[in-house]
């Protein structure tokens, strides 16, 4: 393994209209290294799921993207308020989004679900008010 | 090899060099170098912004003129629908299309006609199961070109169907050899009415491995000053008109979807929208949709960069036009289950990673590090004065061996002021 790419954001909390432009920037760059429409697609869904997460749940964090040959990985860091039970927060359609949340179209508990879907391997560590760390890959 | 013909072309005697274009380009394709813009052929997608936004009009699309025609024996012209949008007082199509015959046409047949039937058989394909929703129509030839380059993975949701010029010209051919059997397929050439540039290298280009109907392009702001001078309000004017609402409707963003005829749909229009929905729909961050319209120009085709008229004016008075017109005119077989083969392309165009940096990922990954520790230097202010639209594309060009640091002319005032500092 000759080099390590590593692209790192800072997700800001609060914000909506800046939430997911992480994601897209990360699809550029996946784009210009040549990767496969296929790895450019997942990744691109884990992440934009996580970077809205932390937006909605956590008030930001920082995301992160390391690319080797063989795979992606994508590491979500934030200090927000933890999961309780994260068995319950990965069943499909569980959320514990506010109603304004929700009304902007978000919060309607697939996040951590397809985050799961879309990779190849995914861990979550968390703690009730200390935050969350989230480390999935997707394999090129 | 590449051999894509554009319509976009740049006229240097006219250009400054000024900047404008390049910060306008959506796909980055432009940069300037000593003093003025040139277009990178392989990330242009016609989609004419910069024809729009240039302050010297030195930006142009390539297009045929009327006398290109000449050569037919038998003259037909394919008005598309924004056609009808430009003209003041206007209440009836027919007077249009009875200019274009008095200009020189033999034959018109609408654009607008042909929509229709895209749209019967575009709501016959959704029926079908297989279908890879939300479907993406591909009537507006950047939006394809704009997937194809880089949203590869959207490309089975684009719905195959041909763009309703294709349809008018390969029909209305058909039409002139049934009417007229002296003629024989060479004989008769058909001409697109055309709001924009896209459409020029649609024709010249084809798409994949479909060859197009259409023989020659002429713009409407060409033709615009030589149609109102021959359009009369006679009162016994033939009735040409074969187009209904929603034939009409084509010309401005949701008109092609409206005519879906279900709710589930999204139209956006303006090229940075366009691409907004198009991440979005990569995300799967969207509600579940039937069908999405793409429009490269803002208002739709009525914005396309070759049209006269305002593109808010062109809708309101396709409004009135269309107001007391049947919703369509052109409608299928009910007992049809299948959309025909003539209304249908094969196969998509390859997709092209063009923004890849190298065919090795190991070296694409080097030279991405090299990129971002070269743009952590530069002023990161976007100016555009080394000829690149942002620092980002800037430090790209010089790690891919295009430009040369000392081209920012920031960095060298700041490394200039350090250095009469250290002198003092």
């Amino acid at each position: 393994m000759s080099e390590e790419l590593v692209f790192r954001f800072t997700v800001d909390g609060e914000d909506f209209t800046s939430a997911g432009q992480a994601s897209v920037q990360v699809k550029k760059n996946l784009r210009q290294l040549g990767l496969s429409a296929e790895v450019i697609k997942r990744v691109s869904v884990a992440m934009y799921e996580g970077e809205i997460n932390m937006v909605i749940h956590a008030g930001g964090g920082i995301a992160e993207v390391r690319v080797c040959e063989s795979y992606v990985e994508i590491i979500l860091d934030d200090k927000g308020p933890g999961i309780k039970d994260i068995d319950l927060a990965m069943q499909e359609g569980y959320s514990t989004a506010t109603d304004t949340i929700r009304s902007l179209g978000f919060g309607a508990g697939m996040g951590l679900p397809n985050m799961r879907k879309y990779t190849d391997y995914m861990t979550i560590e968390s703690e009730v008010g200390v935050g969350t760390k989230i480390v999935m890959r997707v394999n090129c | 090899m590449y051999n894509y013909e554009h319509s976009v072309l740049l006229d240097e005697s006219k250009c400054t060099g000024c900047t404008t274009c390049l910060r306008h380009c959506p796909t980055e394709a432009i940069r300037i170098r000593d003093g003025h813009a040139i277009i990178n052929p392989e990330r242009c997608i016609d989609c004419g912004e910069c024809i729009r936004v240039c302050p010297h009009k030195a930006k142009k699309a390539v297009c045929s003129k009327l006398p290109d025609m000449d050569r037919f024996k038998w003259k037909i012209a394919l008005p598309a629908p924004t056609l009808y949008g430009q003209f003041d007082n206007l209440d009836d199509v027919d007077y249009v299309l009875d200019g274009l015959l008095k200009i020189g046409f033999d034959d018109v047949y609408e654009v607008a006609k042909a929509a229709e039937l895209v749209s019967a058989y575009t709501r016959l394909y959704l029926k079908d199961a297989k279908v890879t929703k939300p479907a993406i129509s591909s009537a507006c030839p950047v939006i394809i070109r704009l997937i194809n380059l880089r949203f590869p993975s959207l490309t089975d949701h684009i719905i195959p169907m041909l763009p309703p010029m294709e349809i008018a010209a390969r029909l209305a051919k058909e039409r002139a050899l049934s009417e007229h059997p002296e003629l024989k397929p060479e004989d008769v050439g058909v001409c697109f009415i055309t709001p924009c540039p896209a459409k020029v290298s649609y024709v010249k280009n084809g798409f994949a491995s479909y060859k197009s109907y259409v023989d020659e392009v002429v713009s409407i702001s060409d033709i615009y000053f030589q149609l109102i001078g021959k359009m009369r309000k006679d009162k016994d004017i033939r009735p040409l008109s074969e187009s209904g609402r929603i034939g009409l409707g084509w010309a401005r963003s949701g008109g092609e979807a409206t005519a879906i005829l279900n709710e589930e749909y999204l139209a956006a229009d303006g090229i940075d929208n366009v691409i907004h929905v198009l991440d979005q729909v990569e995300n799967g961050n969207i509600p579940p949709l039937e069908f999405i319209e793409l429009n490269a120009c803002t208002g739709g085709c009525v914005g396309g960069v070759l049209t006269i008229q305002n593109p808010f004016i062109a809708k309101a008075r396709l409004q009135s036009l269309r107001r007391y017109l049947p919703v369509s005119r052109n409608t299928v077989d009910r007992d049809e289950t299948t959309v025909p083969e003539g209304f249908v392309f094969k196969d998509m165009p390859e997709y092209v990673p063009i923004t890849r940096l190298s065919n090795s990922l190991a070296e694409s990954m080097r030279m991405m590090n090299e990129i971002h520790s070269i743009r952590d230097c530069l002023p990161g202010i976007d100016c555009g004065s080394c000829g690149a639209p942002t620092c980002r594309a800037f430090a790209e060009d010089i790690v891919r061996g295009q430009s040369d640091i000392s081209d920012c002319p920031i960095k060298a005032i700041s490394e200039l002021r350090s250095a009469m500092e250290a002198e003092k």
